[in-house]
């Protein structure tokens, strides 16, 4: 005990008195641990922002996409999809799902009323695609409930309203001969220049609206059914977001239960759980890679700085076998110095790595911002914390050996 | 039983061009607790090897070394250093003390190397120690802050700090003016005799080595009983004598050219 003690308390005092020596060796130690760490979070952070930019295209992985076409001229739409749809939810115990309907609707804009792109969609939508307003909000399920539609809109469609902004709560008139008022409480940013006007509106509130026939989707209220021969008959998609385990099973699953209801169509179940391993795997060996080549150099610099020192040192040594220290004890105590030393110096690299961590500029580096960011890489420290303590051992080995090997009356004399 | 013993002692090591250097040669030499022996020559007659050997620094080519009745050739390495720094106290004439450190942590520096009470209590022990060289008011300056009489104190404190049983001293004096050094005598021998640690102190000044109890001369690796009063002084290479106390011993050994007319 005293043995171990006293060899740290040594070790810990040579390193006090030769705080230039272990400033400079240190240096590239705590760069390496820096960098082992650093390049570690920020790996899991474009991986994490690529994630998420993936997602907020196909959604959440894994989520179930699940499409019906009509097989025949004569088919027509299946009349229990949404009560199935539900079934489905309750059945295999899913959170969140939507189902996904594009359309048509007129919309009275300032300049004149036009048919404007209306997407029908569940309040989940928005967390299974991460969905982020850059103004106000996404819909929530109290939304439905309203008496009045509610709208979130892209950035085109509030311009073509002549709006900058939600401050004044505005309302666009849906329909044309009977129209109705809806609250617009969102803004999307438009994914492209240039882009149309796009209005999301909740599906159960839409179909509220232009009624179970759909007859109102152009005149904004119910009516009579004007069947248009150009367009075919089409079911919502639905977008169920699943445990990735599970995800081909119920697939299949979710697919027959779906065809049951929908005789005449076929119905196909696909899923996003692409194989986006590649890319993790190449960033995290180049984080390694990265990290392993700078500790080797930040090693080789302590290596060479230790070797120096102990020459420097070798009558102390001396001495200090005279007071009674033990081959093994100056062994230890000289190599328990580079680890101390590099202990320390990893210490400094993981702290220096969260504060540069904590302080990247995340929409500036990755395009957009991360929703979900990813934990400090606690395992990435402990690695590169590992790393550096083999890295001082070895670094401690050799000069280690040279203190040894030094005949005590000649290392007095020295 | 005798706390050293060295009987029939020699040390030679090979020089590059493979011929053997004896550096000491049949060297008996007994020392008691408490006792006081000085040990004298020129430069280069073997004085720091034979010390070096007694503090179990070195080994003998041949002959037998007894430490407390033990050879100390049946002692392992890790043994010999623990007894090392258990039973001998080294004082240098460079003092060796370690740069950087203040005199405190100096003194400390051999209980690391200490067990028990002893390693856990170092810091006070030091202290207590210094306090004793008359240096308590210089626990925390630093080496190169303090003179030539201080540092030696300050390194006797090192020596006597874990209570050794040998004190081991080595020119104490030869870096000191003429008045530090008897200062620092005086409290060698003081706290040696305080202490009941036999002292050995080499040296090539006379009068330090008359303070000792027994004298005896070094002389190409032959170590001769000798005596020597205050007014001792060197005449060629050996110094003026008191007295033969071991003629039939000074009889047997090589006689130096010259060393005849001077025992005369």
């Amino acid at each position: 005990m005293t043995g171990v003690v006293g060899a740290i308390v040594e070790a810990w005092g040579e390193l006090r008195i030769h705080k230039l020596r272990v400033l400079l060796a240190l240096i590239g130690v705590a760069c390496a641990v820096t960098a082992i760490t650093g390049v570690t979070a920020l790996v899991s952070m474009l991986n994490q922002s690529f994630k998420e930019q993936t997602e907020r295209q196909s959604g959440r992985v894994v989520t179930l996409n699940v499409n019906a076409w009509s097989m025949g001229e004569n088919a027509t739409p299946p009349t229990g999809w949404d009560a199935e749809f539900d079934r489905v939810l309750e059945r295999y115990d899913i959170t969140y799902a939507s189902r996904n309907e594009w359309t048509q609707a007129v919309v009275r804009y300032p300049d004149g009323t036009r048919a404007t792109q209306v997407q029908a969609v569940d309040a989940d939508l928005g967390t299974i695609n991460r969905i982020v307003p850059v103004q106000g909000r996404w819909f929530t399920d109290a939304d439905e409930e309203a008496m009045a539609p509610t709208l979130v809109v892209n950035e085109a469609f509030l311009e073509a309203q002549g709006l900058s902004d939600l401050s004044s709560h505005p309302t666009v008139q849906l329909g044309d001969r009977a129209p109705v008022t809806a609250a617009v409480v969102g803004v999307l940013h438009d994914d492209w220049v240039d882009a149309e006007p796009v209005a999301y509106v909740l599906y159960d509130q839409f179909h509220r609206w232009i009624g179970p026939d759909g007859s109102g989707m152009q005149s904004g209220g119910s009516g009579p059914v004007v069947p248009n021969p150009m367009m075919p008959p089409q079911v919502p998609s639905m977008y169920l977001w699943v445990p990735t385990e599970q995800s081909t099973d119920l697939g299949d699953q979710i697919k027959r239960d779906m065809q049951a209801v929908a005789p005449g169509w076929e119905v196909d179940v696909q899923d996003n759980n692409y194989n986006t391993g590649g890319l993790d795997r190449a960033t995290k060996w180049v984080g390694i890679g990265v990290g392993a080549f700078a500790l080797l150099l930040g090693g080789l610099g302590l290596v060479n700085i230790a070797l120096v020192t102990v020459r420097y040192r070798i009558r102390e040594i001396g001495i200090r076998r005279s007071f009674g220290a033990t081959s093994g004890r100056v062994f230890f105590g000289v190599m328990l110095e580079s680890v101390v030393a590099t202990v320390v110096a990893g210490l400094v690299g993981v702290v220096l790595a969260v504060a540069i961590i904590k302080n990247v500029p995340v929409e500036r580096m990755f395009g957009s911002g991360i929703q979900d960011m990813p934990p400090f890489p606690v395992s990435a420290a402990l690695v590169g914390m590992a790393a550096a303590v083999a890295v001082g051992a070895l670094a401690g080995l050799i000069p280690a050996i040279v203190a040894v090997r030094v005949k005590v009356i000649d290392a007095i004399r020295y | 039983m005798s706390l050293l013993e060295l009987t029939d002692v020699t040390r030679a090591v090979r020089l590059p061009d493979d011929r053997l250097l004896h550096i000491l040669q049949g060297v008996t030499l007994s020392v008691d607790a408490g006792e006081h022996v000085a040990i004298v020559g020129r430069s280069g007659t073997g004085k720091s090897t034979l010390l070096n050997i007694l503090g179990l620094l070195d080994a003998p080519t041949t002959g037998q070394y007894l430490l407390e009745g033990v050879p100390i050739g049946k002692l392992s390495n890790g043994t010999r250093t623990k007894r090392r720094g258990r039973d001998f106290g080294f004082v240098f004439q460079q003092f060796n003390l370690l740069p950087g450190r203040t005199a405190l942590e100096n003194v400390a520096a051999p209980l690391l190397y200490a067990r028990g009470r002893q390693f856990w209590s170092r810091t006070r022990l030091a202290a207590e120690m210094l306090e004793r060289v008359g240096l308590g008011d210089r626990v925390d300056t630093m080496p190169d802050k303090l003179s030539g009489g201080e540092q030696q104190r300050v390194a006797i404190a090192r020596a006597l700090v874990r209570g050794p049983r040998v004190i081991l001293a080595d020119e104490p004096t030869g870096a000191l003016d003429v008045e530090t050094g008897g200062e620092v005598m005086d409290l060698l021998d003081e706290i040696a005799s305080q202490t009941g640690a036999a002292l050995v102190t080499i040296t090539h000044d006379l009068a330090v080595a008359a303070r000792a109890e027994r004298q005896y001369r070094l002389t190409e690796g032959v170590l001769v009983p000798i005596s020597l009063d205050t007014t001792s002084d060197w005449v060629g290479d050996v110094p003026t004598l008191v007295a033969d106390r071991s003629a039939r011993t000074e009889r047997r050994l090589p006689d130096p050219a010259g060393e005849a007319e001077v025992l005369a």
